[in-house]
């Protein structure tokens, strides 16, 4: 009976992987083309635009600190011996969403004490500074520093794919990235972790947690993500 | 290991802040703070959030495993249930394309000037906070929502009743093999 268990179980956890092959496999060989006629050309558009607005950020430069962009293998590699650092130095998995709950928090109690201190949930993540507080707060410094550097920092409203799609309306944006922002955040406190806290922490120490969370976001993101870009 | 230091808030609030520096640079080097490169990841067009996530997991996982076997660190997994992992993650993705950042590049693209991140993402965060605490919480307590089908802190080796060590293998193969794929169709 263990056999078949261990089998049974074995042959759930691999269909995740099976599947996400198969729809790789689908995709290269042509089956599924997500739109690639309208994306090519977007792609180029935004290409080119970019060059003309920044050519030095398109001159090969050899320092890491001012190019603009890294190999996303050596980027993520990076993140990948940090989350070491902070599990060996601070006892702690890097994330971030409870860090805006506290905020959230922070920023009504000067409503009124009761209004925080009476809220189970506040109870549960108090409106304090800890260390995943501080830790969004240097990521914040973090990626200023990196686009400083590399000459990619300016303020932008409407991101140039948006653009494409919905046209150079800053409103509209704005309006649907709030939207974005609220479903966001209640569906990572829902969750208990977003990206980073179930994403990569929790993945990245093989909580089955992490990775239906992975799966699950990624399944309803992508389903959302061409519904969107459908109607633009 | 190092309970001194994990004991002095001071110094882990400067901690965090320090290792918080590295984790925003890393994001706005990886270029995922980019609104386009997570949209173009959810219609699949452009594969750099998935490499970047992937590398820091398979980076991730052996080391903090060996630290664990030394004693260096204890893990924290978090307990997971179908009714709060998985449904929200799934209102999760639905914002993350609505955005076009997750909680952590959000604050990383504020960075990089992309004001609809902050205007729109980081605002529509903290009152989407302040709902679920005041709104939603409550009420998905009581209705025991959040606790439906739960299976609390379990592993995948332990879920599959496999050794650590060969799930970690496992899971290293299976990311060269996805790597290897990405690069070989040029995605």
């Amino acid at each position: 009976m263990t056999i078949i268990r261990v089998i049974s179980r074995f042959l759930l956890a691999a269909s995740c992987p099976l599947l996400i092959g198969a729809v790789f496999t689908l995709y290269a060989a042509g089956f599924i083309s997500p739109a690639t006629a309208a994306l090519e050309e977007t792609e180029s558009t935004i290409a080119s635009d970019f060059q003309h607005r920044f050519p030095e950020a398109f001159q090969a430069s050899s320092n890491p600190f001012t190019m603009k962009r890294w190999s996303p293998y050596a980027a993520g590699a990076g993140i990948g011996v940090l989350s070491w650092l902070a599990f060996l130095l601070s006892n702690h998995p890097l994330g971030v969403s409870t860090a805006i709950a506290r905020t959230s928090g922070m920023i009504e109690k000067p409503l009124g004490e009761e209004r925080v201190t009476e809220k189970a949930y506040y109870q549960k993540f108090p409106p304090e500074i800890d260390w995943e507080w501080m830790l969004v707060a240097g990521l914040l410094v973090g990626a200023f520093l990196s686009a400083v550097l590399s000459g990619d920092f300016m303020p932008e409203s409407v991101p140039a794919m948006w653009e494409q799609m919905f046209g150079n309306s800053a409103a509209l944006r704005l309006l649907v990235a709030f939207i974005g922002g609220v479903v966001v955040i209640i569906g990572a406190r829902w969750a208990g972790g977003c990206t980073s806290g179930h994403g990569i922490s929790g993945a990245l120490q093989m909580a089955v947690s992490g990775w239906l969370a992975i799966f699950s976001f990624f399944l309803s993101g992508i389903v959302t993500a061409f519904i969107i870009y459908g109607l633009g | 290991m190092l309970e001194n230091l994990h004991n002095n808030k001071k110094i882990q609030l400067a901690l965090g802040f320090l290792l918080g520096i590295p984790f925003g640079f890393f994001l706005q080097k990886g270029q995922v703070t980019r609104y386009d490169a997570i949209f173009g990841q959810l219609i699949l067009q452009d594969f750099t959030v998935v490499k970047v996530m992937f590398t820091a997991i398979l980076v991730g996982m052996p080391g903090v495993y060996i630290m664990r076997r030394l004693g260096w660190v204890v893990l924290h997994i978090k307990p997971g249930a179908v009714g709060s992992t998985i449904v929200g993650s799934l209102i999760f993705g639905v914002g993350l394309a609505l955005l076009g950042y997750c909680p952590g590049t959000a604050m990383g693209a504020v960075g990089q000037g992309s004001l609809d991140a902050l205007f729109g993402g980081v605002a529509g965060m903290i009152a989407g906070a302040m709902v679920y605490a005041h709104v939603l919480y409550p009420r998905l307590q009581e209705r025991g929502i959040l606790s439906k089908g739960d299976f609390g802190k379990l592993t995948v080796p332990e879920w599959l009743d496999i050794d650590n060590d060969a799930a970690i293998l496992a899971f290293i193969l299976f990311g060269m093999f996805l790597f290897t794929f990405f690069e070989r169709f040029g995605i």
